[in-house]
């Protein structure tokens, strides 16, 4: 198995364990490989343990976990990461939830955390640590810019749905603080709910010249079908979660010609970009996802702070990290003050090429753009 | 001296060799994984006395899992960010002090147990399993979508709670504190089975028309034994949320009782130590069968089919044999 | 709300509802035949849904798929039925709920096994897709119209085997006395089995139906299980026309309560915290609509009195 082989490396670069060379960094990754949200945890780690393998850098050892996507397990991780393993840097987390739980606890304990995809607004704002960086988003960017692109098409009346938990709340709240026109209407779904007739029924009936929804997972598979098969033609536009390439297959030509918003995709003009998309299909024989893409990302941000400074001289290594000196998939890509990132979100078009379903971009939504809770922090 | 007493015996001494050994071998992770088990079998200790004592099948003591973890969770939010709980008619402030938490958890518990005992108790068989199941439910959907204390997201509590005297970041102390609950907890639910109440108990389990022709009401001896169970199930909710500074809905989700039932059932019904046995091998398996495949789930599945299916009466009743008072 | 959307949320419900008869028809069936409480039941929802996907991939026929779906589901529940199920009946319900939990790890992550990470396509066919309108003026999908189509199929058929069939016969008589029927020459073993794999066979059928509109992935069962047995207890364990009373109760009222509850509270509280309030509710209601049920008759709607 690749993943086995790579651990094997890994591993046995880094042996033994005992005396671990100057500078070397060991890294635990909690991410969630088993049940129905495994696919985005088996991304994220295979992006991140390619840039390692492409590295070359027998600095680094990598311990991954599965948490089943459940908090308390992720927490008896991060315990034992913390504990027994004595870890430097944690990373890996998929859900807010997940990471709520486990990152106050492992930044407080004096360990650096770098998230590979969740983003809850209480971490980048009264909740930031100096120690605590975020590689993906914070959770209401790609909102914001899906906002930010319905005023440019000029949507006057959009109908907007969501599950009803706090990041579902956070989308809302997201995409209405970027888009000006009025509401058609303003739904909560339940989570993990499977059926949206109703919902549908609703926005027919509404009179919007638009659609917004997140509904992450299957939850977004269900919703596009039922609104392809239901005649309501009214134009959609969400992030990017529902229109990845590790759903896009399942979702099929009901997504053709849907907009959503994302910091990354496989078309973006960069050597870094090209280099890692064709070495991920050869890798691991499929195309990347965002997902991936993040992974990835954050083991290079890692690797280049460890060419900087030493782990344990935690000041140094923190100011190497600020510095984000690495080659990002996305293209220029920083650090704002509470340790969230600063870029461009695009917007995609959901296309066919040949028999696989994919993204192009077709413009920007919002540029260099950063977080609204970073005034809120005070590290 | 019975060999389920000895089976006991060497369970009890495994629970007190393994975190020693740990202390010294300075593997504070075992100590954690020990503190999970304790905490866990203290859970499952609460759910025997209805399921094993009892013979009421409850899917949904999940609920009181919850309720006595989100007593936490709510107390000691208030006390982190120095908010009174409620100000009217009494300003009543968070804590961070355990004993206080445990009472409130303990009765927080064990008002929803009468509650939800005194409705569902009105069935039986399936259908219990299945109102409680639902009651399990309300609460959960309650939880994710009521925004005042974390929704999906939980509640993070920074810093464990206190016990007087004790330093209970230190992890030995906070699983000797664990331990001490579990023996009482295992204390009285042997008094429990011995006393008249649990002896009339187990009598309307076998036969409850003739528990009734003596004058006594099956009914109210069940929602007494309910209540009891959820308490202490809450009281494990409880430290649970202290072990992990955390607590979520998923404390809520019918997949937490039926792991609550599952150890019972894996470390055998009825039997005194059954939970106790049921929570280790359960967290020994998930933590040794984790590392070896993506998949293990499913070893993990066939593993507990092969217990169901050729060793009844669970662990204890695989080492101990058959039980004297239950078949 | 508009009367045409309200006939139009009525619909959904009957639909949904319909969806839910297809699940809890098995169920109820395996229960009041053989006694046994199968958790696994949902694991069998999924093997259809994925056996359907993995041939409308293959072949590209929808009917095929269907075919698939049934078969799968059916080879499944024999299999499992022959191997583990047959030793549970005699055993107190605990075991069961146990060894059909355990059934469920298996089922899920054997077929991510074999299946991968990722969800699967498995689309309408296209004479089935889109809108048609309805007298009155209503747009509506008409595969969701095919869907009560085919649920009430299934109750009618259900209905005529087991009124007018031996095999029917032969399902009363095991729900009223095992020992008897076994005494009389019945295979009981053969019985047990067939009826099994009819329940399973009816769980992939729906899994393969709901697959087409909804996300054909791991774990997909669970929710719909935790409905069915929503629906079982309702309408009385063992009952096909509660198991159809019941299916049909639930889907109206969980969807008219997302689409009403929100307005309703709008009456009388601010607009994002009735939102909020009415969606909680909306999400709890069918389990207050079960424990009220069981409350009033602790034995469901039509089930025997214990």
């Amino acid at each position: 198995m690749t993943l086995k082989s790579l651990l094997l490396a890994a591993s046995v670069a880094a042996m033994p364990v005992a005396a671990l060379a100057e500078g070397a960094v060991k890294v635990g990754m909690i991410t969630t490989l088993s049940g129905g949200g495994a696919g985005l945890g088996i991304d994220v780690r295979d992006g991140f343990m390619l840039a390692v393998k492409q590295s070359g850098n027998d600095a680094i050892e990598v311990v991954i976990e599965d948490d089943q996507r459940k908090p308390d397990i992720a927490v008896q991780l991060a315990d034992k990461m913390i504990q027994s393993e004595k870890v430097d840097v944690l990373t890996g987390i998929i859900w807010s939830n997940l990471a709520m739980a486990v990152v106050p606890g492992a930044t407080a304990q004096g360990k650096f955390y770098l998230s590979p995809n969740a983003g809850p607004s209480a971490l980048a704002g009264k909740g930031c640590h100096k120690n605590y960086f975020n590689v993906a988003w914070q959770n209401d960017n790609l909102h914001e810019a899906a906002g930010a692109y319905a005023n440019s098409a000029g949507y006057k009346n959009s109908f907007i749905l969501a599950p009803n938990y706090p990041a579902g709340k956070d989308a809302l709240t997201g995409y209405k603080r970027q888009y000006g026109g009025g509401l058609a209407g303003e739904v909560f779904t339940q989570l993990g709910q499977t059926d949206y007739a109703s919902e549908i029924a609703q926005i027919r009936a509404s009179g919007a010249d638009s659609v917004f929804f997140f509904l992450p997972g299957g939850m977004g598979i269900s919703f596009l079908k039922q609104y392809a098969d239901s005649g309501v033609d009214l134009p959609v536009v969400g992030p990017a979660f529902s229109f990845d390439q590790g759903i896009l297959q399942a979702v099929g030509a009901a997504a053709l010609g849907v907009k959503n918003t994302s910091q990354w995709n496989k078309d973006i003009d960069n050597p870094a970009n090209a280099a890692f998309v064709a070495s991920f299909q050869a890798e691991y024989g499929r195309l990347p996802s965002l997902y991936a893409s993040q992974g990835f990302d954050t083991a290079n941000l890692l690797l280049s702070a460890m060419a900087k400074a030493d782990v344990k001289d935690t000041d140094a290594f923190r100011a190497a990290l600020e510095a984000a000196d690495f080659a990002s998939v996305r293209g220029n890509f920083a650090f704002g003050s509470n340790h969230h990132p600063v870029q461009n979100i695009y917007v995609r078009e959901v296309i066919q090429e040949g028999d696989v379903f994919t993204n192009k971009i077709i413009g920007t939504a919002l540029e260099n753009h950063a977080d609204v809770y970073a005034a809120d922090c005070k590290m | 001296m019975t060999r389920e007493t000895v089976v006991n015996a060497a369970l009890t001494l495994g629970l007190l060799i393994v975190p020693m050994w740990a202390l010294m071998a300075d593997e504070p992770f075992i100590i954690t994984l020990a503190t999970r088990v304790a905490i866990l079998a203290l859970a499952g200790v609460g759910l025997n006395i209805a399921l094993g004592l009892g013979g009421l099948v409850s899917l949904g003591h999940a609920a009181f899992f919850g309720l006595g973890g989100y007593a936490m969770g709510i107390l000691a939010s208030h006390a982190q960010s120095y908010t009174p709980l409620i100000t009217w008619p009494v300003g009543i402030e968070g804590t961070t002090s355990m004993p206080l938490i445990w009472l409130v958890a303990v009765l927080a518990a064990g008002l929803g147990a009468l509650v939800i005992g005194a409705l569902s108790l009105r069935t039986s068989g399936v259908y219990f399993i299945m109102i409680t199941l639902a009651f399990g439910q309300m609460l959960y959907y309650f939880a994710i979508s009521w925004p005042a204390y974390g929704g999906e997201d939980g509640l993070s509590i920074y810093l464990r709670n206190g016990f007087p005297g004790l330093n209970t970041l230190v992890p030995i102390q906070f699983l000797a504190l664990c331990y001490g609950l579990l023996a009482i907890a295992l204390i009285l639910s042997a008094r429990l089975a011995a006393s008249p109440f649990g002896l009339a108990l187990n009598a309307a389990r076998q036969s409850a028309a003739r528990v009734q022709a003596v004058g006594l009401s099956p009914y109210r001896l069940r929602l007494v034994a309910f209540v009891i169970s959820g308490m202490i199930t809450g009281l494990a909710g409880a430290l649970f949320a202290d072990l992990n500074r955390f607590v979520s809905p998923t404390m809520f989700s019918w997949q937490t009782s039926g792991e609550i039932m599952v150890f019972v059932i894996l470390g055998g019904v009825g039997r005194l130590f059954g939970p106790v046995a049921g929570a280790a091998v359960f967290i020994i398996l998930e933590h040794v069968l984790g590392g070896i495949s993506d998949y293990w789930h499913i070893y993990l599945g066939a593993l507990l089919l092969l217990i169901v299916l050729f060793a009844r009466g669970g662990l204890i009743g695989l080492l101990a044999g058959k039980a004297a008072h239950h078949g | 709300m508009s009367p045409i959307l309200l006939i139009e949320q009525v619909l959904n419900g009957l639909q949904f509802g319909m969806m839910l008869f297809l699940m809890s028809a098995g169920l109820t069936l395996v229960f009041g035949v053989m006694g046994l409480i199968n958790l696994a039941h949902g694991s069998l929802f999924m093997i259809g849904a994925f056996a359907a996907a993995a041939v409308a991939a293959a072949t590209g026929s929808f009917l095929l798929a269907l075919v698939a779906s049934l078969a799968a589901a059916a080879a499944a529940g024999a299999l499992v039925e022959v191997l583990v199920i047959r030793r549970l009946y005699a055993r107190d319900h605990l075991d069961q709920v146990l060894a059909t939990f355990a059934l469920i790890l298996i089922f899920s992550e054997g077929t991510r096994w074999v299946f991968g990470s990722f969800p699967l396509f498995l689309n309408i066919p296209p004479y089935l897709s889109g809108p048609v309108t309805l007298p009155g003026g209503i747009e509506y999908p008409l595969y969701r119209l095919t869907l009560i189509a085919v649920g009430g199929l299934v109750a009618l058929g259900l209905y005529l085997l087991i009124t007018r069939t031996r095999l029917g016969i032969r399902i009363r008589a095991g729900e009223s006395d095992r020992e008897m029927i076994a005494a009389l020459g019945v295979d009981i073993q053969r019985l047990y089995t067939l009826v099994f794999a009819l329940g399973a066979a009816l769980a992939g059928l729906a899994g393969a139906l709901v697959g087409a509109i909804q996300s054909v992935q791991v774990g997909m069962g669970e929710p719909v299980l935790i409905l069915a047995f929503v629906v079982i207890v309702i309408g009385g364990i063992g009952s096909v026309k509660g198991a159809l009373v019941g299916a049909l109760l639930v889907g109206v009222t969980d969807t008219l309560g997302r689409a009403l509850l929100p307005g309703f509270f709008g009456l009388f509280m601010e607009p994002s915290a009735a939102m909020s309030m009415g969606s909680s509710l909306a999400s709890m209601l069918i389990y207050i609509l079960m424990a009220v049920v069981l409350i009033a008759k602790p034995s469901g709607l039509y089930g025997a009195t214990v």
